[in-house]
């Protein structure tokens, strides 16, 4: 374990990290409590745009973990030996990830006081009531394969705790689509597709952010990611982003399809002020097409930084994509009287605005800090980085398939 | 473990015994309650009860009142502040009050007032909600029009 | 207690007998010869008898309101006032698109022909609330009587609610507040829309909005019981063409809108 021991220097970048991810925490955590003083009034949200930046970013997060399991469950479930290193630090950043992302829901709550009440009061008709139900399960299941990995005399179960964590994360995807897939009243939502595109989503996400963080342990240790593995990993992650795109056009097309919904593709895709700026500039430019041409074109994707920067690319395109999606959702008036103009005191038929406040953005940010807080005393304390034992690989002759 | 766990508790127990007398003695910083019945006598239940079950009680009504509509039940919140509202304040809440003086002395949290209106024989008034200055249409504040 | 326990009875006595009076006069005068404007002042003014102390409210009825569209006029805010004072929504709000809103007005006009109305639009009293199904809590309820409410004592304040009502009908409260009428209690942090006046049903009363806009003489609303076949509302509603905002959603809805 000679790669474990750390120089001063290192030491103190640890802290520093460290440091650094804590006042980003508890500068959120303050956040908070200012909104729950004050009430949403300090925030941006409204009652036309009730979910706001918070849910951008907890969404994201939430859906972004359960992703990046799949590095873990491609190793055990489907047992391709490459992954299998990897497992480890793909479930522990699921746990982390899921935690960050219901740190920022669940603070964002008009009532944060009450958030037990959340876990004792379930109603089950509500697709929100059953994610109650997924993630304190998650994370056991999740914990569970963990220790599955780490604990030799675990090694056993490694395979069938592993494939639960898969089916698991599977319907707490579907559970998080159904979350807008269910809603009927809005033009955005209410579509069987959203639970499959969220966990497409989820996949090329969470591998994103995966391939991040191993990026970084590998900086950090002065290694080089094996050639062939890194190019078995690029090449998986464009497949996801085109993945991705793909359920984004069919989304777009079938609503473009239905008369009702053509007023709403118009305002997403044309008329909306940002929301075709982040549509077009941010998912399908920066988000899509950019990190394609970084992780094929045979000039670029072998340079150092190209994977990196398309990784850093897909999750600011995932971004822009749950703006659109959840703001840009709520903006567009609800339409209760087909072929008629209304007008209103309460904002009817009228484009909502959202300008997000800063509490809000603070909180936001807050919640990727806890993430990345723990993410840094993790990979410390539980010597996650993967390893690759290249001479097996290459013995193996077909393993990287 | 299990005697130390025990020593533990003695120990705390004592401690908090200790505390606790001298807030009787009048040592602690912590004031009494200054608990005034305004009305005694009349309570719907006998002190101790009331002491003792006024949450559960009322808790009781909160969910057949509210979730299954039953009214006029012997226990109610509005039927507590119409009774022990101060004279002079006219409220429940205030550090000289029925209801927060006791609690901040037990250190129990009220989430009532929140909700609820403390004061007694409050008669609520009313204005246009934002936005009605103008009788209709005038939403162009929130942003282009569709 | 025993005193007022005493006069609910009496009134309770008393309305019975004189709805009973007027279901008889209407059938005496051939329902089809209804005078709407008479006869719906009469109506409205005879309230539905109040429940008992220690009733449940029963699955028997059904809360519905009657709109008429023809009858409301454009910049007539009667009912907004009169529900902004019963319940006390009387905070201010800097930015208005984060005050409450339990009825509004909204003004329609059909793209194509351009002919307008005006109509108040609050909580519909879904019979299917999609607020009820999506809240993870279970505050959002309906009560036997069809009436939806939140309770507030476990609502959290997610505003999944908020997403899933199709009318817009619930707000998110976004301060803290202190003049709550001690009937209606609302506060920071949870959703709320409009109870029917669910406090004053019980009493016996109409809720605030439809005894204003009677009193005012508009007559543009009509509350009762849609179960009851001999009450005013259930005899209207078989009788004229109603809508029901976004039928294509089934949500069964408690508050139907005539003349649109
Ligand atoms: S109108 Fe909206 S708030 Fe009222 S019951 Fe229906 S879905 Fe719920
Ligand atoms: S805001 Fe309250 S009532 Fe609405 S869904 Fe959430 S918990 Fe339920």
């Amino acid at each position: 374990m000679k790669i474990e021991q750390y120089t001063p220097a290192e030491e103190r970048l640890f802290y520093i990290l460290l440091a650094f991810g804590g006042l980003v925490s508890v500068i959120g955590l303050g956040a908070a409590y200012y909104m729950e003083h004050f009430g949403h009034v300090v925030s941006g949200m409204t009652n036309q745009v009730f979910w706001g930046l918070p849910h951008v970013f907890g969404i994201f997060l939430i859906v972004a973990a359960s992703g990046v399991l799949n590095v873990a469950s491609i190793g055990s479930v489907f047992g391709k030996k490459v992954y299998k290193p990897r497992a480890p630090l793909s479930g522990l950043l699921a746990i982390i990830m899921l935690a960050a992302g219901l740190f920022i829901i669940m603070l964002d709550l008009g009532r944060a006081d009450r958030v037990l009440i959340a876990a004792t009061h379930v109603n089950l008709t509500s697709v929100f009531g059953w994610n109650m139900i997924f993630y304190p399960v998650f994370f056991g299941v999740v914990g569970l394969y963990l220790w599955t990995l780490m604990d030799r005399r675990m090694h056993g179960y490694s395979k069938a705790v592993g494939v639960s964590a898969f089916i698991w994360r599977l319907a707490m995807t579907t559970g998080t689509g159904s979350i807008f897939g269910f809603v009927v009243a809005r033009q955005a939502y209410q579509s069987a597709i959203l639970a499959p595109m969220f966990i497409i989503m989820s996949f090329a996400w969470g591998l994103a952010v995966f391939l991040l963080v191993q990026r970084s342990m590998y900086a950090w240790n002065n290694m080089e990611l094996h050639p062939s593995v890194r190019q078995r990993l690029k090449n998986l992650l464009a497949i996801f982003i085109a993945a991705v795109f793909y359920f984004v056009v069919v989304y777009h097309l079938t609503n473009i399809y239905y008369a009702k919904e053509t007023a709403f593709e118009h305002f997403i895709l044309v008329s909306g002020g940002i929301f075709p700026v982040l549509f077009w500039g941010g998912y399908i430019v920066l988000g899509t097409l950019l990190p394609l041409f970084l992780l094929y074109h045979p000039a670029i994707w072998p340079k150092s930084g190209s994977v990196c920067a398309a990784s850093i690319l897909t999750i600011i395109g995932g971004f822009c994509l749950l703006y659109v999606f959840i703001i840009g959702g709520q903006a567009f008036p609800l339409d209760m009287f087909p072929g008629m103009e209304v007008s209103s005191t309460f904002f009817d038929g009228v484009v909502g605005t959202y300008t997000p406040s800063l509490p809000e953005i603070l909180l936001s940010l807050g919640g990727l800090g806890v993430g990345f807080t723990l993410t840094v005393v993790g990979v410390r304390v539980l010597h996650f980085l993967p390893q690759d034992d290249l001479a097996k690989l290459q013995d193996a002759g077909h393993a990287f398939d | 473990m299990l005697r130390t766990f025990r020593l533990a508790v003695c120990a705390l127990s004592a401690v908090t015994a200790l505390v606790s007398t001298g807030a009787v003695a009048g040592e602690s910083r912590v004031p009494k309650p200054a608990i005034t019945i305004e009305n005694p006598g009349k309570c719907v239940a006998p002190v101790d009860e009331m002491r003792r079950n006024h949450m559960d009680m009322l808790k009781h009504t909160r969910d057949k009142t509210l979730r299954e509509g039953v009214r006029g039940m012997k226990t109610s919140l509005n039927g507590c502040i119409e009774c022990h509202a101060s004279k002079k304040t006219g409220s429940v809440l205030g550090n000289e009050n029925f209801c927060q003086s006791c609690h901040s002395y037990a250190a129990v949290s009220l989430d009532c007032w929140s909700c609820h209106q403390p004061k007694a024989n409050f008669k609520a008034t009313g204005a246009l909600p934002a936005g009605h200055d103008s009788p209709t249409g005038n939403a162009s504040t929130a942003g282009a029009k569709q | 207690m025993t005193e007022r326990n005493q006069t609910e009875k009496n009134s309770d006595k008393s309305t019975a007998a004189r709805r009973n009076f007027i279901g008889a006069v209407a059938a005496a005068g051939g329902l089809a010869a209804i005078a709407p404007g008479i006869h719906l002042v009469q109506v409205s003014q005879a309230n539905t008898p109040p429940r008992p102390a220690g009733e449940a409210a029963s699955k028997a009825v059904r809360w519905g309101m009657l709109i008429d569209t023809t009858k409301c006029s454009s910049g007539c805010n009667d009912c907004v006032t009169a529900c902004a004072t019963e319940n006390g929504i009387n905070e201010t709000v800097k930015d208005a698109r984060q005050g409450s809103q339990w009825i509004r007005k909204i003004d329609i006009k059909e793209v194509k022909t351009g002919r307008s109305h005006s109509l108040p639009m609050m909580c519909q009293h879904c019979a299917n609330p999609p607020c009820v199904d999506v809240c993870p809590t279970g505050a959002s309820m309906k009560r036997a009587d069809g009436i939806v409410l939140v309770d507030r004592h476990i609502c959290i304040g997610c505003r999944y609610c908020m997403m899933a009502c199709p009318y817009k009908a619930r707000s998110f409260v976004h301060q803290p507040l202190t003049d709550q009428n001690p009937e209606v209690p609302r506060g920071q942090g949870c959703v709320e829309s409009c109870t029917f006046c669910v406090h004053r049903i019980d009493k016996g009363q109409q809720p605030a909005c439809v005894e204003t806009c009677t009193k005012a003489g508009h007559n543009a609303m009509l509350f009762g019981d849609l179960n009851d076949p001999n009450s005013e509302i259930a005899r209207r509603v078989a009788q004229v063409t109603t809508t029901q905002v976004r039928a294509d959603l089934k949500l069964d809805l408690g508050v139907r809108y005539q003349g649109i």
